[in-house]
């Protein structure tokens, strides 16, 4: 087990300075920097100076090793953006809210979405499994921003019950949780609904049920909690999800949170933002994919992938 | 009768897949949608009373639905009836050519790596992996920040982030074709592995490459107007959806027919396409049908 772990974390690590250097490389590659005339007019002479303030006159790979060492020690510099303020600091600050919207989001997702996949598997091709798998392929399918218009011109133009947008107490914040959920509650559904179904019609199931025992004690201790393994491979990333699932939200809402960043970094050259964001999302996403490998061995013990040598 | 492996070569198969798919009600009226748009695309000039770019009623800006502006006036003075209608065209164009291109990508990787397996599917399902891994958006913002946006920039970028679902079906599908009986008895012939590939395993993988293909295309069009939603995407005057909307928003306190309209069409296209899409595979692929 534990060799097996090892080698998983070597083999993220690896795959982790991969795709930050493609990022790096790729970031650099567009054309323009952060301190060109149409942004910024500045003199030559001034205009070297700040480039090489902030070390943007050194060959690329320097850059890249200088910005990996930094990161390595937590130390993010600052954004260009906004050079008022540490790093850190900015995304505290906007995370917060988008953690928190998102967060709620998700704690009306999980439980809808595993419910109504539940559900739909239990009756299979009735009305309610229609329903649920039609609203589950509208939440998917649709973008959330659409969703999002729709919230707004009935709750906010049709019957006035909510601010169309905005950051500042309960009433502001109801549109944007619905709007995070959707897509999510979505995905689970679905995913709950097959993975439940492919597990009900096990000869152990049939077992447990011949056995006398009541419908739902079946459901939640023989079949769910085997159904939970591939459910748990989709549920994981979503908390990372809500970070850049929240561009759209945030833009609709106008909700001071993290998602605008991940555009505008990009369009304003801001490479120490953009790169930090990104290092963020990998590193977020390799680590739930670690936790979801580990997870699987301990909820099956069928899986044992380090006897596997992969 | 085995109908594991359907392909869909025969008229038999054919009837057979459309009488399954004629049992789905979403994908009946999916298709149902998908058609009157496709219509309305095809016919828009003699349908719409203005081209999408002309700007012929400057002295009604803005101005409301009514008779003889169906969806209102924009802000600089086109009608708002026929943006929307020729944005059918490049949303479904977008759509299928985005997942073609994706076809041409992902079929041959995924048959390659299913054939071959050791380090070629190593190598494929590693590129797979890198792609999904990363939230397709970003990527997409990344490539079009490089390369520059534009219609052809944008199906390109959108295809280069949509084959991995492609692939990983085909290399599926031949994982469990190349061990059938014709295929070890080609084999054993002395038929040369690239044509035992593409003469014999990849026509009888037509199912999840049809299948692959149409849900491919609502994924594209969703995408699509994501990016231009931020101003990344198509350019101007091309009407696209998600531009449209992005442009109404300011005004959607008063002058909402500019949002609500390219709205509608948007979610009613992706989701038609989306509902055609999962009816076929029921229709096509019963093994399929129980893990949705």
């Amino acid at each position: 087990m534990a060799t097996y772990i090892i080698k998983r974390i070597f083999s993220c690590l690896v795959s982790l300075i991969i795709v930050t250097i493609i990022i790096f490389s790729m970031m650099h590659s567009i054309p323009g920097g952060p301190f060109d005339e149409e942004k910024m007019p500045l003199s030559p002479a001034a205009k070297e100076k700040i480039l090489k303030m902030y070390g943007l006159d050194k060959p690329l790979y320097v850059q890249y090793l200088k910005y990996m060492w930094n990161a390595l020690h937590l130390r993010f510099g600052k954004s260009y953006q906004s050079p008022g303020e540490e790093m850190v600091d900015l995304i505290k600050r906007t995370l917060r809210v988008s953690a928190f919207l998102g967060g709620l989001g998700l704690a009306w997702a999980i439980p809808i979405g595993l419910l109504s996949g539940i559900i739909s598997a239990i009756k299979p091709n009735s009305f309610v499994d229609y329903l649920c798998t039609a609203l589950a392929s509208y939440t998917i399918s649709v973008p959330v921003y659409v969703s999002s218009i729709f919230m707004v011109f009935i709750f906010s133009l049709g019957f006035n019950w909510f601010p169309t947008g905005g950051f500042g107490g309960p009433k502001t914040w109801v549109m944007p949780i619905i709007a995070y959920g959707l897509f999510p509650s979505g995905i689970l559904a679905r995913y709950t609904r097959s993975s439940m179904l492919e597990i009900l019609n096990e000869p152990y199931i049939l077992t447990a049920k011949s056995k006398g025992l009541p419908m739902w004690r079946v459901i939640t201790h023989h079949a769910f909690r085997n159904a939970l393994i591939p459910i748990l491979t989709i549920m994981l990333p979503m908390f990372t999800g809500i970070m850049t699932g929240s561009i759209f939200v945030e833009k609709i809402f106008r909700i001071p949170g993290l998602g605008g960043y991940f555009v505008t970094s990009i369009y304003k050259r801001d490479y120490p933002l953009e790169m930090t964001l990104m290092l963020f999302i990998i590193v977020s996403l390799a680590l739930t994919y670690l936790v979801i490998d580990i997870f699987y061995t301990i909820i099956d013990p069928r899986v044992r992938l380090w006897r596997k040598g992969r | 009768m085995n109908v594991k492996t359907l392909s869909i070569g025969g008229a038999d198969n054919i009837l057979q897949t459309w009488r399954c798919f004629h049992k789905n009600k979403l994908g009946l009226i999916g298709l149902g949608v998908i058609f009157m748009f496709i219509f309305a695309a095809i016919f828009a000039p003699l349908i719409t009373p203005a081209g999408y770019a002309e700007q012929k009623y400057l002295h009604e800006i803005n101005n409301f639905p009514s008779r003889s502006h169906w969806f209102g006036v924009d802000a600089v003075g086109r009608d708002y009836f026929s943006r929307v209608i020729y944005g059918i065209r490049v949303s479904l164009f977008v759509g299928f050519t985005t997942a073609f291109i994706a076809l041409f990508i992902g079929v041959p990787l995924g048959a390659l790596a299913g054939y071959f397996e050791g380090s070629v599917d190593w190598g494929v399902m590693r590129l797979v992996e890198i792609f999904s891994v990363i939230p397709p958006l970003l990527v997409a913002i990344l490539f079009v920040t490089l390369f520059g946006s534009g219609l052809q920039n944008i199906i390109f970028i959108l295809a280069l982030v949509s084959w991995m679902d492609i692939c990983r079906l085909v290399r599926g599908e031949i994982l469990t074709l190349k061990e059938r009986e014709y295929s070890i008895a080609a084999k054993a012939i002395g038929v040369k592995p690239y044509r035992i590939l593409f003469r014999h395993l990849l026509p009888n993988a037509v199912a999840p490459i049809i299948i692959g293909l149409v849900l491919c295309v609502p994924n594209a069009i969703m995408l699509e107007a994501m990016l231009s939603f931020l101003g990344i995407g198509v350019n101007p005057p091309t009407p696209s959806w998600g531009q449209m909307i992005s442009n109404g928003l300011y005004y959607i306190h008063f002058y909402w027919h500019l949002t609500l309209f390219p709205a509608i069409f948007l979610a009613l296209t992706v989701l038609s396409l989306s509902f055609i899409g999962d009816g076929l595979r029921d229709a096509m692929d019963p093994k399929l049908r129980e893990r949705r």
